[in-house]
């Protein structure tokens, strides 16, 4: 119990917060491409967006990364199956956006900000579980 | 997108949760309607079907939104009134199935809106109500920051630490501070969705 309580306590680099940032930005991004489709909209801000929220994302990982003891496993565990989910999501939306021709330039910025999302969002879900597991064997998932 | 689930209010102590179920936390078996769920919105896609689209739209928009304000507003507060060893049993029943349901409902609701508004003309910047429908777009993303930012991750960490052979209470009332605040916020965000949906349908 020890243990536990001082892994919830302990200071650990905002993973969480900075993929949360990176989505809010994906967001943006797709909100003004899709308040603007089925036109042709600017790129700028949405390539914008997806390179900030790329830039953040990689930074994230690098943070991630040294982090030192870490519960790695259930990390994994948690990490492949929300992106195994979260690509089946990008995939059906990005399906959604080839049925609908979208232009190819724009169809390419929405791809990126879907493929940036999807690896976000499993950061944060396998981060928030393993920042509190013990490192060591992980759970198994059923 | 919103993943609004109740959950285990755990006391302040750090005792072990007692008589604590066995779970899945993705119950398997619950991946195949999802599968044939999302197979049929490819199909209706696909196809270019009015109907199916509308469908999808209508049925996923209309169980997220009141899923989301039944579980804030009406189950997460009753399931902190009551025991704990009833409170875990609802969470280890409830939260699971909302792992999958959720996305699914999600997911349906806002690739067949998006279907449906090209069909209608809805999404045009000419659409002498198009500002209603970026708005709603914005409410949604809102919804989804909170949703994959907080509520999302709290719901999954709680459902990992019951899993634990000693679950730490002070980790779980921790996580469910953040998921009972949060809940607020995408319930009265879903609040802002009726409001918009309301107006565009009799525009």
């Amino acid at each position: 119990m020890t243990g536990q309580v001082s892994l919830a306590g302990r200071r650990l680099p905002p993973v969480d917060l900075l993929a949360v940032v990176s989505v809010a930005l994906m967001l943006i991004g797709g909100v003004y491409l899709a308040a603007h489709l089925p036109g042709h909209p600017g790129l700028a801000v949405p390539v914008a967006t997806v390179a900030a929220g790329a830039l953040l994302t990689v930074v994230d990982l690098a943070l991630l990364s040294r982090v030192r003891p870490f519960a790695w496993p259930v990390f994994f565990l948690v990490f492949r199956w929300a992106l195994a989910a979260y690509l089946v999501i990008a995939g059906l939306l990005g399906f959604v956006f080839i049925r609908d021709h979208t232009p190819a330039a724009t169809l390419a910025v929405l791809v990126a900000t879907l493929i940036v999302f999807a690896v976000d969002v499993p950061l944060i879900l396998a981060f928030t579980v393993a920042r509190y597991a013990v490192p060591g064997p992980a759970v198994k998932p059923g | 997108m919103t993943q609004q689930t109740a959950a285990v209010p755990a006391s302040p102590g750090s005792q072990p949760a007692p008589g604590r179920p066995s779970f899945e936390i993705i119950p398997r078996r619950g991946l195949i309607p999802v599968a044939v769920v999302l197979a049929g919105l490819i199909a209706v896609i696909a196809a270019n079907s009015s109907w199916g689209v509308d469908f999808f739209h209508v049925v996923g928009g209309g169980i997220w939104t009141v899923l989301d304000l039944f579980l804030g507003f009406v189950l997460g507060p009753i399931l902190g009134r009551l025991s704990i060893p009833a409170r875990i049993e609802v969470t280890t029943r409830l939260m699971p199935k909302m792992l999958l349901i959720m996305p699914t409902v999600v997911v349906c609701t806002l690739a067949a809106g998006w279907q449906l508004a090209l069909q209608t003309g809805d999404i045009q910047t000419s659409y002498s109500h198009h500002g209603w429908i970026v708005a709603s777009m914005i409410v949604v993303a809102v919804m989804a920051v909170v949703a994959l930012g907080i509520l999302e991750p709290a719901n999954l960490a709680v459902l990992f630490e019951l899993k634990k052979p000693q679950p730490d209470g002070q980790v779980i009332a921790r996580l469910m501070r953040r998921f009972f605040y949060s809940a607020g916020v995408t319930g009265a965000l879903q609040v802002a969705t009726l409001l918009i949906m309301t107006r565009l349908a009799t525009a």
